[in-house]
């Protein structure tokens, strides 16, 4: 991105001086990517906050050559991505299995969502909602991808750099959890059933923390 | 691309609704803790109520204004950062703070000096060294700091601490003894702030006014500054006077190897 571009040069020159205009470019992007990955609206704070941090940190033990060559959305994506898996991990170890539906399902929604949502959503807030705890309930990995795809809006191949995966496997992921989406939505009655041809997937048993879990109930 | 069509770019457009705006916790979180902007608070002091000042590197300020917009067009003209008000410390500073200025100097409490010259830093830096209840004059910041002819410098340094009390400069006076100037409300603060030490700062001033500078011991014959904690343990039997550090070594005195006596003849 063009102002992307100006703005790593900018952090590069003068890191001090740029970053609170970063801050204010990609904080949003990196609390929504937060938020999405894990659900809970503190926890997403905390990770928005360490990701700009981290960023912040990173750039200043960089040289200024590679500070300006830094694409930064995906950059700063990658590096809330990697804190949202920790934070889950640590999460998970604390809490038994057990805990999974309420900690997904408790404050996922921010107060102040109504300012965004609507308008031009094709569904509307409620089912915003829904499709929000819908990508709860995809794995890991295929979440990262679909949030990163298409709620952040990166390309399949600044994914793929984020995800340090190749961009096949994002291809795949990003296609295979926009289908697990629709026929969740469709199996709560979200949205209609969609036109035929499409697959629902097959239920799918995850291994998670040791424990396994149906990952679609 | 999508085998579902239609039904599939709806939910990619969906997905991107679920975008919201950060609480506004995360930028300031963020810029706080990388210290481009402060948050202060006020804590009580001896001096009564004083604001203090923060960010991720450490305590950014302090100063003692009447009310706190007052003490944000200060911090303002200052160090020039955003800054915004909270209801108090987080805990462990505060409490660092508290142990520092009830004299425990293991206390550790970072200190963002950034902006600062070398020469500022070291002067701060060699100031934390002074135990609480006791002074030391200008001179001997600057003997200590390897500058002995910066005496003029080191005060000016003094007035221009932004962490006064934290650095406590209200433990270095003039090399005649009086208490000098201090910046969170002159000497009269800076007396009743040593006094709150447990410093007789009428006994100090009477002194050094009728020309004593240093203090020794006829019995071991080492001669200190006269708030020296061993110094000041000396009872009167013992305690011999001197103008000067020459007149000590000329009377058979070595220098305490604790308080580091230098001479300040020369000094302002």
């Amino acid at each position: 991105m063009e102002t992307d571009d100006r703005l790593a040069t900018q952090l590069a020159r003068d890191l001090d001086g740029a970053f609170p205009a970063f801050v204010r470019a990609h904080q949003d992007r990196l609390y929504t990517i937060a938020l999405r990955l894990l659900g809970d609206t503190r926890d997403a704070e905390e990770v928005a906050q360490d990701g700009l941090v981290r960023a912040y940190r990173a750039m200043a033990s960089y040289p200024p050559g590679r500070v300006a060559t830094l694409q930064l959305r995906g950059w700063t994506a990658a590096i809330v991505v990697n804190l949202a898996r920790n934070r889950r991990r640590r999460l998970m170890d604390r809490r038994p299995p057990r805990s999974l539906e309420p900690l997904l399902a408790v404050g996922f929604e921010p107060a102040d969502e109504r300012t965004t949502s609507g308008a031009s959503t094709s569904i509307g807030r409620e089912d915003g909602a829904a499709l929000a705890q819908a990508l709860l309930r995809l794995p890991n990995p295929m979440r990262a991808a679909v949030v990163l795809r298409h709620v952040d809006g990166l390309s399949v191949a600044e994914v793929a750099a984020a995800l340090s995966r190749p961009e096949n496997t994002i291809k795949s992921d990003v296609h295979r959890g926009l289908q697990r989406l629709r026929a969740d939505l469709e199996r709560s009655g979200t949205i209609d059933a969609a036109p035929r041809g499409v697959q629902p997937p097959r239920p799918r048993t995850e291994r998670l923390n040791g424990q396994t879990l149906e990952s679609l109930p | 691309m999508n085998p579902s069509g239609h039904s599939g770019s709806e939910l990619e457009t969906s997905l991107g609704a679920l975008a919201v705006p950060a609480p506004a916790s995360v930028a300031l979180g963020a810029l706080l803790a990388v210290g481009l902007a402060d948050r202060y608070a006020s804590i009580d002091s001896p001096l009564g109520r004083v604001f203090v000042a923060w960010n991720g590197r450490g305590v950014s300020w302090v100063s003692a204004e009447r009310d706190p917009a007052e003490f944000e067009r200060r911090f303002g003209e200052h160090v020039g950062r955003p800054i915004s008000q909270a209801d108090a410390l987080p805990a462990d500073l505060e409490r660092a703070i508290r142990r520092r200025l009830a004299g425990d100097r293991r206390a550790r409490v970072a200190l963002d000096l950034r902006g600062h010259s070398p020469f500022e830093v070291a002067v701060w830096t060699k100031a934390l060294e002074i135990p609480r209840g006791e002074v030391r004059p200008y001179g001997w910041i600057a003997s200590e700091i390897g500058r002995p002819k910066a005496v003029r410098a080191v005060g000016s340094a003094l007035a221009h601490n932004p962490v006064p009390l934290v650095v406590p400069c209200h433990r270095v006076v003039r090399s005649d003894g009086t208490v000098g100037q201090y910046s969170l409300g002159g000497p009269d603060a800076k007396r009743r702030l040593l006094a709150s030490e447990g410093l007789d700062t009428i006994g100090l001033e009477a002194e050094a006014a009728a020309g004593v500078r240093f203090v020794g011991s006829d019995t071991t014959h080492i001669v200190c500054h006269p708030t020296c904690h061993d110094a000041q343990r000396l009872t009167a039997r013992h305690r011999v006077r001197f103008r000067s550090l020459a007149q000590a070594e000329a009377a058979g005195y070595r220098p305490c190897r604790h308080c580091r006596p230098v001479s300040t003849a020369a000094a302002a």
